[in-house]
């Protein structure tokens, strides 16, 4: 019979309440291509304004992460953008 | 004034049937006129439960297509002569009925009965909407588990999305000296995550499968469930009573406080 003890030092419902929060956060954040495609978009159009990027590359999405002193991962919206290159177009 | 509300989960198995028949036999048991309408069109389970499947000769389909009037479909429970229940149709499948006709059923029925309980097909598909659509109040059975929360979090959310006037919820199977011992979300935690008002908690209790095995629902028993069932009804009727979740465990404890009941 399996006992619940302690996995990597925790006891299993603390397991199931982080897998938990996780597994929801992925699942209301689970936006659908066209809402990125969207976002995508918008933040091409912004930042071109500004620095010489690749628009083919743009790659959004939503994550997990942990961050200092926040006990549980915490959802982000991240969004990586290639520099072609490094001016100041736009400024000067 | 009476009111409609449906016992709804996402995930199967969590008790959504056993969860109806109690708390529609507790409000019959508080004097109330209950209808508990099986909205399980083609998998039929709720007069099982209630002990009167035997009784059956119209059902929820013959009613919407007007094959009889609800007065020939609608049975009378064994024990409460103001408990009725409509069972669902074992021949025929979720796209037998739809939303609109639910709607004008429930309202058809709001003339003869102070609470209206339907019970709702496992699954988000056309039986949930179905069963959904004539509620007022929502009911969200959920048991202490990862894959049964989840669900219940995607439900709360289409019910919001279809804005349900009032959502509640219930945590069944809940196991204290498991809690206890650290190996069992607590009914806080499951409140915390869902964020849903409680409504009540269900203590893991075998005196359920004895009652399902005799089609005897145990609200207001000497049980930990009927108790904890009798207290739901009673916060439907709006007394304020806390909510405190009986020891039913299989600890040591309470093995060996059984055993001296039985000696």
């Amino acid at each position: 019979m399996v006992r619940g003890r302690r996995v990597f030092g925790k006891r299993s419902g603390e397991i199931a309440r982080k897998r938990l929060k996780l597994l929801l956060a992925a699942d209301k954040t689970d936006c659908s291509p066209d809402f990125l495609g969207m976002i995508k978009d918008d933040i091409r159009a912004v930042v071109s304004k500004y620095m010489d990027i690749d628009p083919e590359e743009i790659e959004v999405g939503i994550t997990n992460t942990l961050f200092h002193g926040v006990p549980d991962p915490v959802p982000v919206f991240y969004a990586n953008i290639p520099i072609r290159c490094l001016s100041y177009k736009g400024i000067i | 004034m009476s009111e409609v509300i449906v016992i709804t989960s996402g995930k199967g198995g969590v008790g959504k049937t056993t969860t109806s028949a109690n708390i529609g036999t507790g409000l019959a048991m508080l004097g109330t006129r209950v209808a508990l309408i099986d909205t399980d069109i083609g998998l039929r389970n709720l007069d099982v439960v209630m002990g009167l499947e035997n009784r059956i000769v119209y059902n929820l389909v013959d009613v919407v297509e007007g094959n009889c009037r609800m007065k020939q479909a609608l049975i009378r429970d064994k024990r409460y002569p103001n408990l009725y229940l409509l069972p669902s149709a074992q021949t025929r499948d979720k796209s037998a009925v739809n939303p609109e006709q639910m709607i004008k059923l429930t309202e058809d029925l709001k003339d003869d009965f102070d609470y209206i309980l339907l019970d709702c097909p496992a699954g988000i598909e056309q039986g949930f909407r179905n069963a959904v659509a004539g509620a007022d109040r929502a009911l969200v059975v959920t048991t202490p588990e990862v894959s049964a929360i989840r669900d219940a979090d995607r439900i709360i959310g289409l019910l919001e999305n279809g804005n349900m006037g009032q959502i509640q919820l219930i945590v069944n199977r809940v196991r204290t000296d498991m809690v206890r011992r650290g190996d069992m979300m607590s009914v806080d935690d499951v409140m915390d995550i869902l964020a849903v008002p409680l409504l009540g908690a269900i203590p893991d209790d075998e005196s359920i499968v004895i009652s399902t095995n005799q089609g005897e629902p145990l609200a207001g028993t000497d049980t930990p469930s009927g108790q904890a069932y009798l207290d739901i009804c009673k916060r439907l009727l709006g007394e304020d009573i806390p909510v405190c979740i009986p020891e039913t465990g299989r600890g040591f404890i309470s093995r060996l406080t059984g055993f001296l009941k039985r000696a």
